[in-house]
């Protein structure tokens, strides 16, 4: 999260401030303020914190800074309880950087974050998923990493509502543009459909690098007299506004595509030499400090890299001539250059000695390099324009010092009704016979939420940089590190707007729990976590309720099961009108594999091979995919927490494959055993015969969402090893079925050929989208 | 990211064959076809797209991506780099070239092979294990398959639809030119299904498909790629 709460440098004269602040009301005829989205109190502090009235750029600097999409004033109070999250030996920079950092071993770190562009992409769905991309790219590339591979969790409203046929594809489309045009394999990610999303789609991408751990990078401007070089892509008049009348305000109806320019236009290729030439910078040495150009553009670096040089306690300030800058267009005034988010731009500061050998280096590759300032001992961000000073400021003031708001919290006046309305035999018709949970589970595996996602992947890149171990429709997308030693990492991303609108605390838990699931499923054990917290307006007291419980929930998820928090990022103001989103805290949890090559993929392979179901099943449906795709019901409560017998399913999952005793495991959640076994079976190609135990509740073991469960499948030589691993750690078990044939056969109930299976889970996207071949 | 193009700078002239792989400006799948090179017995050599100097290699192979983005049409800007009249230069005298999408659409560019790559027919990106079939073994780097022979290996692209005029098409039939078809459904309009064809004296080859996926049952589709890069060295020590 950017606005690393650090030692305070403004300094302002209070008796000033006091006469100023009594004229702010009067200068705001002049200065148009509101219009940037600033408040009248937010006013009068700038003029507080100058002594005098702000020029144009220093207010559209202000006005960015103060944005609640780069201050986090609403959410600031909420997430400082995620530094209380337990620190491990692992991790080598926490929140407030641009990315968390965690060394795993052989001299290597990796950083990893997740960011949403849920704005523009529902503006201008094409580019806004592409640049959401490269934003989150350069956070990664920022701490001094090889950026190794994209996930992107998307959400959308109804599959056959009339938008989503014109921001999905798009989105789709942008994502797999500018990724695989970069060269980073696409590992992960959700596809998710409601309503709830219809006017504000979600698009969060989350980017993983790796380092030596000698090569992380500082984002602080500091040795005086050091050269300030602008790397990348020319400057010119997209995005801006970005952070602040996009990212930080709700939609009106209908008033998206009006705000089209401020969306910004990505360029790949341009990011692509980007990447490498920054990359020979870091390891040549080359650059004292650096930082990304991202939301708020150079108005943001430039304070940033001040301000944490400042921080450092060595003198710090910085001279900028801002006319140097390159621009696309020559009429670009001074608060439209410091203002603009064109992409694909990083802020390199060098020593003078080595700026020759930089800008040869940047020659090479074609990226365009100017220096545009030096750094100073002045403790002022002054920024000339042709000679004339027109920014001279305390960077504190705009990086650190920014507004904290604690806002009004109310408990949503309607959730107890919504709680009360659980999905009971008695209020929501269940199937009872073989035929009729042989048609639930054809419908649920052909629903939108639950079907093959290949239409959407299939148009990723997931094998470039040859280390893609596994990618979707796996549990977890997993990365070979070293091919010598086969270290390597998993991730996995999840989240429910539905278990989480009934429940934001328990909710937010669930997500962690999901994603932990998955990433032990897949083999790895969970050492990191990131969050992007996409909620509606913070100004609504009950959305600002869901998001203190979802952020409690979180930090307290994290605690229990011993992980830290890394980073994040929090998008507000996904709401149209009045009607906010479903509270949706999507987690991305990181998972280490000492030797990917003993990796669990999700498909039953080895016929003859025992199933067993790891966890207990209990008859929870509220907020179920069944509750939603047969009754379109939202009530009750979500499924019950379990942490503790989460962390012990994840210890036997990766017990099970450091022993080598699985050819396969996946997670329950969404859409329960059925969804599960019909994945696996699709997988591997290879059906299973399945008996649950007599007198079972045929539709509860089948679609039930309880928790900390999962499948396995163990060849008959392993078997009795790992009942043994289950007994003895206490978790519980039971023989579910064997692998082979070529049907899905639940025993007294139905069958169902793979061929059926298929047609039903492959054909749904292709028939809402077109066929993509 | 261990044995990547760091390991690629050449070294001392060995008995081991040296096969050279080009990065262009937006070059993806360079440090990829080198380690393909090297599970392949071979020491790969990075050529940069700037050099006219092909540091004697023995082949060279022109790696997957979107040189300078691709904005243009696929290839057209990589085409006139230095160091693809260089090698446009020893393909003349025979030097052994593989052409892997990317670089498949700078030979066609460059006139090494016939017909273009067009935008697919669906007009969508398409990432998936793709089956094909090998038409010839008689080229520099097929001959360690069987004609006949199915095979699995990753496409992704977006412009992959090859074309080319009746005459060319004929004429590569009649000389047992296409090198591999797609089976199982075309995944990009190809006309006649093809995934790849080689030049006249069958040491130019160009294909869609990413065989430097498919090497290494670990971070690929299977291995039913190595042999391509195993074809090239196989002739290279034949020939000595």
């Amino acid at each position: 999260m950017t606005g690393n709460p650090t030692a305070p440098t403004a300094t302002s004269d209070p008796t000033g401030a006091a006469a100023n602040a009594a004229t702010a009301a009067a200068d705001a005829a002049e200065q148009p303020y509101r219009d940037l989205g600033l408040t009248d109190d937010e006013y009068g502090r700038i003029v507080a914190t100058l002594g005098r009235r702000p020029t144009d750029a220093e207010l559209a600097m202000y006005s960015v800074m103060w944005s609640e999409h780069c201050s986090y004033k609403s959410s600031k109070i909420h997430l400082r309880q995620f530094k209380d999250t337990p620190s491990t030996d692992r991790l080598l920079v926490g929140m407030g950087e641009n990315a968390g950092v965690v060394a795993v071993g052989e001299g290597l770190a990796v950083t990893f974050k997740i960011e949403s562009h849920n704005h523009p992409s529902f503006v201008e769905p094409y580019q806004g998923a592409a640049t959401g991309v490269g934003g989150i790219v350069r956070d990664i590339l920022t701490m001094g990493a090889r950026p190794l591979a994209v996930l992107d969790p998307l959400r959308f409203g109804d599959a056959d509502a009339p938008d989503t046929a014109r921001t999905l594809p798009g989105i789709v489309a942008g994502i797999g543009g500018y990724g695989n045009c970069l060269g980073l394999p696409n590992i992960g990610g959700e596809v998710v459909f409601d309503p709830t999303y219809a006017g504000n789609p979600l698009v969060n991408a989350l980017c993983v690098g790796v380092m030596p751990v000698s090569r992380v990078q500082t984002s602080a401007a500091t040795g005086v007299g050091n050269a300030v070089v602008l790397l990348g892509a020319k400057t010119g008049r997209d995005g801006i506004g970005g952070v602040s009348v996009l990212a930080s305000a709700t939609f009106d109806e209908g008033g998206g595509p009006a705000r089209r320019p401020s969306v910004q236009v990505g360029d790949p290729f341009t990011e692509k030499i980007l990447i490498e030439s920054c990359l020979e910078l870091f390891d040549r040495g080359l650059v004292t400090g650096i930082q990304d150009l991202g939301g708020a553009g150079l108005t943001c670096a430039l304070t940033e890299t001040t301000a944490a040089g400042i921080a450092t306690g060595q003198p710090g300030g910085m001279d900028v001539d801002l006319e140097l800058v390159p621009l696309r267009e020559a009429s670009m005034s001074p608060p439209e250059v410091l203002a603009s988010e064109s992409q694909e731009r990083m802020l390199a500061i060098v020593t003078p000695q080595s700026l020759p050998e930089v800008l040869a280096l940047a020659e090479r590759w074609g990226v365009i390099a100017t220096r545009i300032g030096t750094v100073t001992d002045s403790g002022r961000l002054v920024i000339r324009w042709h000679g004339e000073v027109v920014v001279d400021v305390p960077p504190g003031s705009l990086a650190d010092d920014g507004p904290v708001y604690e806002r009004p919290i109310r408990r949503p006046a309607d959730l107890d009704l919504v709680r009360a309305d659980t999905p009971a035999a008695a209020r929501l018709a269940r199937p009872t016979t073989g035929e009729q949970l042989r048609e639930t589970l054809l419908r649920l595996i052909a629903s939108p939420n639950l079907c093959s996602r290949a239409w959407v992947t299939d148009q990723y890149d997931r094998y470039v940089q040859a280390n893609t171990v596994l990618a979707q429709p796996e549990d977890a997308g997993v990365l070979r590190l070293s091919a010598d030693t086969g270290l390597g990492i998993a991730l996995a991303t999840d989240g429910n707007g539905r278990y989480a609108r009934l429940d934001p605390f328990a909710g937010a838990q669930l997500a962690l729990a999901e994603a932990c699931r998955n990433v032990s499923a897949a083999g790895a054990e969970p050492i990191a976590v990131t969050n992007c917290l996409n909620f509606g307006s913070p100004e609504d007291p009950e959305v600002m309720w869901q998001f203190a419980e979802a952020c409690a929930g979180l930090a307290d998820g994290c605690r229990r099961l011993g992980l830290p928090v890394t980073g994040g990022n929090v998008s507000f103001y996904n709401q149209t009108g009045a009607t906010p989103i479903h509270p949706t805290p999507v987690i991305g949890v990181l998972g280490l594999f000492d030797d990917v090559a003993r990796r669990t993929p999700i498909g039953f392979t080895g016929d003859g091979d025992a199933l067993i179901l790891l966890g207990e099943t209990a008859d929870e449906f509220g907020g179920s995919e069944w509750a939603w795709v047969t009754h379109r019901h939202l009530g009750g409560a979500p499924p019950a927490v379990d942490l503790a017998r989460e962390k012990l399913l994840g210890e036997v999952l990766v017990a099970g494959s450091r022993e080598g005793l699985l050819s396969a495991a996946h997670d329950l959640s969404d859409g329960g055993l059925a969804q599960t076994l019909v994945e696996s079976c699709l997988r591997g190609g290879r059906g299973a015969r399945i008996e649950l135990a007599a007198g079972a509740d045929l539709f509860v073991e089948l679609f039930s969402e309880s928790t900390a469960r999962a499948v396995v499948a163990v060849p008959s030589a392993a078997q009795a090893r790992f009942a043994e691993l289950c007994t003895t750690r206490g978790l519980p078990w039971q023989r579910l079925g064997v692998v082979g044939g070529d049907t899905l056969d639940v025993r007294d109930a139905f069958a169902v050929g793979l061929d059926e299976l298929r047609t039903a889970h492959e054909g749904t996207l292709p028939a809402l989208f077109g066929q993509t071949t | 990211m261990s044995a990547g193009m760091s390991a690629m700078d050449g070294g001392a002239a060995t008995a081991t064959p040296r096969v050279g792989v080009v990065t262009f400006p937006g070059s993806l799948d360079d440090r990829d076809a080198a380690l393909a090179v090297r599970a392949a017995g071979a020491e790969p050599v990075a050529l940069w797209h700037g050099d006219d100097d092909l540091a004697g290699v023995d082949a060279v192979v022109l790696p997957g991506g979107f040189s300078y983005g691709d904005y243009l049409r696929a290839g057209a800007i990589a085409r006139f780099s230095p160091m693809v009249a260089t090698i446009v230069a020893a393909a003349a005298d025979g030097l052994p070239v593989l052409g892997i999408c990317n670089g498949f659409q700078v030979l066609c560019e460059a006139g090494l092979l016939p017909g273009a790559l067009t935008r697919n027919v669906g007009l969508h990106f398409v990432c998936r294990d793709q089956r094909l079939r090998v038409e010839t073994a008689t080229t520099a780097w097929t001959r360690d398959y069987q004609r006949g022979d199915e095979i699995v290996i990753p496409i992704k692209h977006g412009e992959g639809r090859y074309v080319a005029s009746p005459d060319v098409l004929a004429e590569l039939a009649a000389e047992d030119r296409v090198v591999l078809r797609y089976v199982g459904g075309n995944p990009n309009g190809s006309a006649v299904d093809i995934a790849s064809v080689c030049d006249a004296r069958r040491t130019v080859v160009g294909l869609m498909p990413h065989p430097e996926h498919a090497v290494d049952g670990l971070t690929g589709a299977g291995v039913d790629g190595l042999p391509m890069f195993t074809s090239v060295l196989s002739g290279l020590l034949s020939n000595v």
